[in-house]
């Protein structure tokens, strides 16, 4: 685990803790709207590309309406293409037929479906990670509590996600000591690595023991109790439904192709 | 094996979204009849630890690939199968939300491969009649490497039906199995050693902390020694995967590679044989469809999705105008995000 990636679910966590209009909305409206999205993205044929184009707007507008950094999202979706990449990479290698035509090349349907899962790839990778930057864990957990998922299991889900930034802290700490002690970063040697990670689990287990402590003698119950409004207002139900109404009109009709008839027909 | 949501289809992904969701649902309930108050944080750090243990890469030698530990097992056997497959569930969530590892539509497919395999499959109908609540033995070792075999092997499979199933992409179902499955045995001796030496280590410093000795266990006031010797079994697992740990991709991404690099001279040939069938199919339907009437291309949603083997009429005019539309839809998505923005910032 790299020391980024800690420091990048903590900028996550503090977007999501923002207060913005995205932010105010109920966690149920988002969640529903994203699923919703990723399937609707997920139901084209295999060889779609244009008509993919308009569903860019969801996230774009969440990133743009909740203030959130298009950096720092496109950077963890640059981090995990590799994964689709390779398993993308042989659909252009198997499948050699000629799928489209521009001007004078010939495209293989390879190519087109590789760019198709590519673009779903973006798409559905942005929604998630827009949904937790806009949401932030605690609202999800109690958004899915309230969604009729067992509580066992959205207090584990939490407790985990606690648990993880106790053993961010104490790895930044040991991190920056190790650095301190040998005049700047430089790559750890098995037994150090070893220890160095031994020790930051118990570390953490230590921690996380004391932690639970402190909150059952603060009354902890079982239940997490989140300061917000938890009533669906109007605004919940245009969000959800008005992009619902968006995603199935862009689904029935190629809405980019639309537009691109318009300015080709106009142009010639 | 992480499966993403580009590869998978509503309909695959949805059932198995139904059948993961559902069996936490009977572990929840299952879990509120014997819940006591100390599991709650075993079951956090516990997750905390095989978050990181999963993180870590090991290499396979002589194939050139590496791979994770899935944890499955050691959470099984550690917590039982109903806690240990909500902390899988709960692993896997955090991994699909804050690192893009594994999609949301997937997640239900994720659950089921490394979670339900390990917990309700490879534990107590492998584990446990071999092991026979033995810990630190031949017999234990033995039991550990089998079961995680098994548990790998039958994740391993379900991501090639899951994706085949799915058919977005063009992996040969016989190629892919022959890849996978392997590697994945490879995979499931490095596990089942790693899940040995670990439980042989609890088991000494704390037996009680194993599930077949909780049930009867009483409360003690101190979580300390199992906590160390966790600890222990991390250093050893830590330092074991890390000696291994490489950048290769992984065992999914590396047999994917191995697929295509083969599969290009078989693939041509098969190619050719579906192409022949393409040009009469062209040939036969060219004629009707041109630079002015694309109109009737878009065909009706339901039928294409029914169909994905269908092709979409070849024509330059749709291609131009698809191609034009999309990206003037992108830059119009893009700037109604800047003028959103430009207003939050006026605001």
């Amino acid at each position: 685990m790299g020391l980024g990636q800690w420091i990048e679910i903590g900028r996550l966590d503090e977007l999501g803790r923002l207060d913005t209009p995205v932010h105010r909305l109920d966690a149920r409206a988002k969640v529903i709207t994203t699923l919703v999205f990723i399937v609707v993205v997920m139901s084209f044929p295999r060889y779609e590309v244009s008509a993919l184009m308009p569903f860019f707007l969801y996230p774009i507008a969440l990133i743009a309406l909740g203030r959130i950094p298009a950096g720092c999202i496109l950077r963890k979706i640059l981090l995990a293409a590799p994964f689709a990449l390779v398993i993308g990479m042989f659909n252009p290698l198997l499948d050699h037929q000629t799928a489209a035509k521009v001007g004078v090349w010939n495209i293989s349907g390879g190519w087109l479906s590789f760019a198709s899962i590519m673009l779903r790839f973006v798409l559905t990778v942005s929604a998630a990670l827009t949904l937790i930057a806009c949401t932030g864990i605690h609202r999800l957990g109690a958004g899915l509590e309230r969604m009729c998922a067992p509580r066992v299991f959205v207090v584990q889900l939490l407790f985990l996600y606690r648990y993880l930034f106790v053993v961010a802290d104490e790895g930044t700490r040991m991190m920056r000591s190790l650095e301190l002690r040998s005049a700047g970063p430089r790559s750890l040697r098995l037994r150090v690595y070893g220890s160095l990670v031994g020790h930051l689990l118990l570390r953490s287990m230590d921690r996380a023991d004391r932690v639970y402590r402190a909150m059952v003698a603060r009354g902890f119950s079982g239940e997490i109790r989140v300061l917000r409004q938890t009533s669906l207002r109007w605004t919940d139900w245009a969000f959800t439904g008005g992009w619902t109404a968006f995603f199935v009109a862009a689904r029935i009709w190629n809405l980019a192709d639309g537009i691109g008839r318009l300015f080709t027909k106009g142009a010639s | 094996m992480h499966m993403a949501d580009a590869l998978i289809n509503p309909a695959v992904g949805g059932t198995m979204w139904i059948v993961s969701t559902g069996l936490i649902a009977w572990c929840a309930h299952k879990l509120k009849q014997t819940m006591n108050d100390r599991l709650v944080p075993m079951m956090g750090v516990l997750g905390a630890f095989i978050f990181a243990a999963m993180m870590i890469n090991f290499s396979i030698p002589v194939t050139g690939s590496s791979g994770h530990l899935g944890g499955g097992l050691i959470l099984t056997i550690l917590l039982g199968p109903y806690a240990a497959f909500i902390v899988i569930a709960s692993v896997l969530t955090v991994q699909a939300f804050f690192f893009a590892d594994g999609g949301l539509l997937a997640l239900g497919c994720n659950i089921f491969n490394l979670g339900f395999f390990p917990a309700f499959i490879a534990y107590p109908l492998v584990y446990r009649v071999i092991a026979r609540d033995e810990h630190g033995t031949l017999r234990a070792w033995i039991a550990a490497i089998v079961a995680a075999v098994v548990g790998l092997q039958l994740g391993a499979f379900g991501v090639v039906l899951e994706t085949k199933a799915s058919g977005i992409s063009e992996l040969p179902f016989g190629t892919f199995v022959l890849l996978m499955q392997p590697i994945h045995l490879a995979i499931g001796i490095v596990e089942g050693l790693a899940t040995a030496a670990v439980v042989t280590f609890v088991a000494r410093a704390r037996p009680e902390a194993l599930f077949s000795a909780r049930l009867d266990m009483q409360p003690r006031n101190s979580m300390q020694p199992v906590l160390i010797g966790l600890l222990i079994a991390t250093v050893i697992v830590g330092g074991a995967a890390s000696w291994f740990a490489s950048t290769h991709p992984d065992g999914l991404e590396w047999s994917i590679a191995k697929v295509s690099g083969q599969e290009e001279v078989t693939g041509t040939e098969d190619n050719l044989h579906k192409g022949l069938g393409q040009l009469q199919e062209k040939t036969a339907f060219l004629p009707d469809y041109g630079f002015k009437s694309t109109a009737t291309e878009t065909a009706p949603a339901e039928k294409t999705a029914a169909e994905p083997e269908q092709w979409p009429a070849i024509s330059a005019g749709t291609s131009v105008s698809g191609i034009v539309g999309g990206l003037i839809t992108l830059g119009l998505a893009g700037l109604i995000g800047f003028a959103l923005k430009a207003r939050r910032a006026g605001v």
